[in-house]
């Protein structure tokens, strides 16, 4: 048990979490209290010992599975039926409750049954796709909704769905104990483990996590407030508080020991974003724009402007109480910011220089979210050099790494020179950036 | 003294006192008491992490101490502070009192130096720990840890038995990883739709299976909606007391529509759900 406890450990360790010696102790302490034999105790146990954090749940969910396999149900049934009534029995599953030990055990037997595969010759390995394409949970969901229209079929949807996801997240995590099995866990460990939403690339998001991700946001943008309000207010005081300071002497006498400072009244910019459109940073575009508007109480003004080829102010599409999806919508087909659909960054700075340069003022903060790629088009630094010359601070977010940027068409560099650049590739860098900046 | 047996006893416990809890719970409710570690229930707002506390100590029978978080809380409000008005009229009325104004009758105690003198079994809630200031965190990572408090003018006061103590926190900020590391954690999210269900059964007396098993049907969808508040299990709850006493049987569109207000407060959400619902 010390052995495969200090290996559960290390393995999250390796795959990203941070789990201090003093925890590692907790989880052993508590495994002396617990019944050992309870694997779902076990997991909770742990989780509350080791994961500190919700992101890391999934993770260490799935390093669980691998290290403490479920042994009680036994070699799984070999099962011959015909695909039709598998289909049948999938289908009755479906409706009831995936928390259910059937819902597993049937899981099982569907990937002994189908997820074998040939991986070379003499060699073979497991996989949950063809288990999923045997069973196609998802032409299921028709027959499944009972009720058409209106509100029980949405509900019924929702739940057929919910459970199909579930069936899928125990085929696969079958899949992965049954490779652990012939291959070893250490083998799998790493490549088993997404990292955390927060650290997931923006440009290689799913339309899933984009999802995901857009719920983060108002928590997000509540947190990054909450910072930075409190950073405000811990900074250098300001003029005395006669006041507070009088009312307080009242404690000791009349005698003021403790005078008390008016805070300084915080710095608000305003702020103007410019953002890429075009669909190779759309996700990162999405995200970034969504963030600003949610923290629009740090900023007294926020202006966007949104580019492909060329530029146009796409703030009043993110008026407050808004959906932010329609948002998204109105602003890509009403507003004016294609031509030709080819991002041309040497362009759409000129445009915005000439249209819109009196939206800079001393007082902006000019934000500018891309990733460089101009489609060899002339880069126009000059433009941007004069741009930034106009106002207090003026940053660059690129959602590319680092070192990716001046390969191809990129012209990263050249802008870095006038205007500092940050790389920015998911949640947690630009979190980073805000709170360090702003 | 032992706080819970097993996790399964939590549940029963937990369950006798109208709290329905899970494995996760349970078991960082048992763990909690046999290790006498803090407990950090960290989660969205209204999903029962300050009901926990309350369950547990109904179902110990023990005392709840609670001390609410708020920007600017200090030590003078969480601790102990000195009545100075009291020592003062004690200088004025005998010269010679100024060596004993420093003694146990001036000591103001506050929610901390309360749970941690109490000689009966006691739970410390400490709610909504993230709204406190950093520096009330590094006051607490004392108490935490060893269960003691030091006043210079008195010396060091241990426990006589160390309370349960439950942190909430509703993560609009991190928490430090120190304070994080001495707890054990738990993290409360929205309920499975049958666990919502039994809630609703259990804290709504009177209303019927089915329109329960709706409720929380429609409230997990609307949470998979990308709404700017999801609804919580007591905006659930009070949903299920909308309709009660409406008198509604079921929930169908046009109920949904009129008492969406009861669940879902801004506009925008409202009419997101009306359109991903077919409410109009």
């Amino acid at each position: 048990m010390i052995d495969r406890h200090i290996g559960f450990v290390h393995a999250l360790r390796e795959t990203g979490l941070p789990v201090s010696l003093a925890e590692g102790l907790d989880a052993a302490h508590a495994l002396r209290h617990i019944d050992l034999a309870d694997r779902r105790t076990l997991r909770e146990a742990y989780a509350a010992t080791l994961v500190k954090r919700p992101q890391h749940r999934e993770g260490f969910d799935v390093l669980f599975d691998l290290w403490f396999p479920s042994t009680t149900q036994g070699p799984p049934k070999h099962r011959d039926d015909d695909p039709e009534d598998l289909r049948s029995e999938l289908a009755e599953l479906l409706r009831g409750d995936p928390a259910a030990p059937e819902f597993s055990a049937f899981a099982q037997a569907m990937v002994e049954r189908f997820g074998r595969v040939q991986a070379g010759p003499g060699r073979q390995s497991w996989f949950s796709y063809p288990v999923i394409r045997a069973l196609s949970p998802q032409t299921l969901i028709a027959g499944l909704l009972g009720e058409r229209g209106g509100l029980p079929e949405k509900l019924a949807r929702r739940r057929v769905t919910t459970n199909i996801a579930a069936f899928e997240a125990e085929v696969a995590a079958d899949v992965r104990r049954r490779i652990a099995e012939e291959q070893g866990r250490e083998r799998i460990t790493r490549s088993a483990v997404r990292p955390p939403i927060d650290r997931r690339d923006f440009l290689r998001v799913t339309k899933a996590e984009l999802a995901e991700m857009r719920r983060e946001i108002h928590p997000l943008a509540r947190r990054l407030a909450t910072r930075l309000s409190m950073k405000h207010k811990k900074g250098d005081r300001g003029r005395l508080d006669f006041r507070r300071t009088v009312r307080a002497s009242l404690q000791s006498g009349g005698v003021p020991l403790i005078t008390h400072l008016k805070p300084r009244r915080p710095h608000k910019p305003e702020l103007v974003v410019l953002t890429d459109a075009s669909d190779s940073v759309a996700g990162f575009a999405q995200f970034t724009l969504l963030l600003t508007f949610a923290l629009r109480e740090q900023f007294t003004k926020v202006r966007a402007f949104a580019f492909v080829d060329t530029v146009d102010e796409i703030t009043k599409y993110f008026a407050p109480g808004a959906d932010v999806l329609d948002a998204i919508t109105r602003m890509t087909t009403e507003a004016d910011i294609s031509r030709f659909g080819r991002t041309d960054y040497g362009h759409v700075l000129k445009t915005f220089e000439e249209r819109h340069a009196s939206v800079l003022t001393p007082k902006t903060s000019l934000l500018i979210l891309g990733d460089a790629r101009s489609n060899y088009q002339p880069p126009n630094t000059e433009t941007l050099k004069r741009l930034t010359e106009k106002v207090r601070h003026a940053y660059w977010l690129n959602p590319e790494p680092r070192n990716q940027w001046d390969t191809g068409d990129s012209v990263a560099s050249g802008y870095a020179a006038v205007i500092p650049m940050h790389e920015c590739r998911n949640v947690h860098q630009l979190a980073a950036f805000i709170e360090d900046v702003v | 003294m032992t706080w819970f047996a097993s996790p399964s006893e939590a549940v029963t416990r937990l369950r006798q006192t109208g709290y329905l809890s899970d494995d996760a719970i349970a078991t960082s409710v048992f763990l909690a008491g046999v290790l006498q570690k803090p407990l950090l229930a960290e989660g969205p707002a209204g999903v029962g992490k300050t009901q926990l506390a309350k369950a547990i100590a109904e179902a110990t029978g023990s005392d709840l101490v609670r001390l609410q978080c708020y920007e600017g809380l200090d030590e003078a409000r969480a601790l102990y502070e000195w009545n100075y008005k009291k020592q003062l009229l004690r200088i004025q009325a005998d010269d010679d009192a100024w060596d004993d104004i420093f003694a146990e009758e001036f000591l103001l105690e506050r929610p901390l130096l309360k749970a941690i003198r109490s000689d009966r079994p006691t739970v410390l809630l400490i709610d909504e720990t993230d709204k406190a200031d950093v520096e009330v965190e590094g006051l607490l990572l004392e108490i935490l840890s060893d269960f003691q408090v030091t006043i210079p003018e008195l010396g060091t006061i241990t426990a006589a038995r160390r309370p349960f103590v439950v942190l909430t926190s509703n993560a609009t900020r991190e928490l430090s990883e120190a304070l994080k590391r001495r707890c054990l954690y738990l993290h409360l999210d929205y309920p499975t739709p049958e666990r919502e269900r039994d809630i609703v059964l259990a804290q709504v007396p009177g209303i019927a299976e089915t329109v329960a098993e709706q409720l929380a049907r429609t409230a997990a969808t609307l949470r998979a909606l990308e709404l700017k508040k999801s609804p919580s299990i007591a905006e659930t709850v009070d949903w299920a007391h909308t309709l009660l006493a409406l008198g509604r049987e079921v929930l169908d569109e046009r109920t949904v529509a009129e008492t969406l207000g009861v669940v879902l407060k801004h506009h925008s959400d409202q009419q997101r759900a009306a359109k991903e619902l077919g409410l109009r």
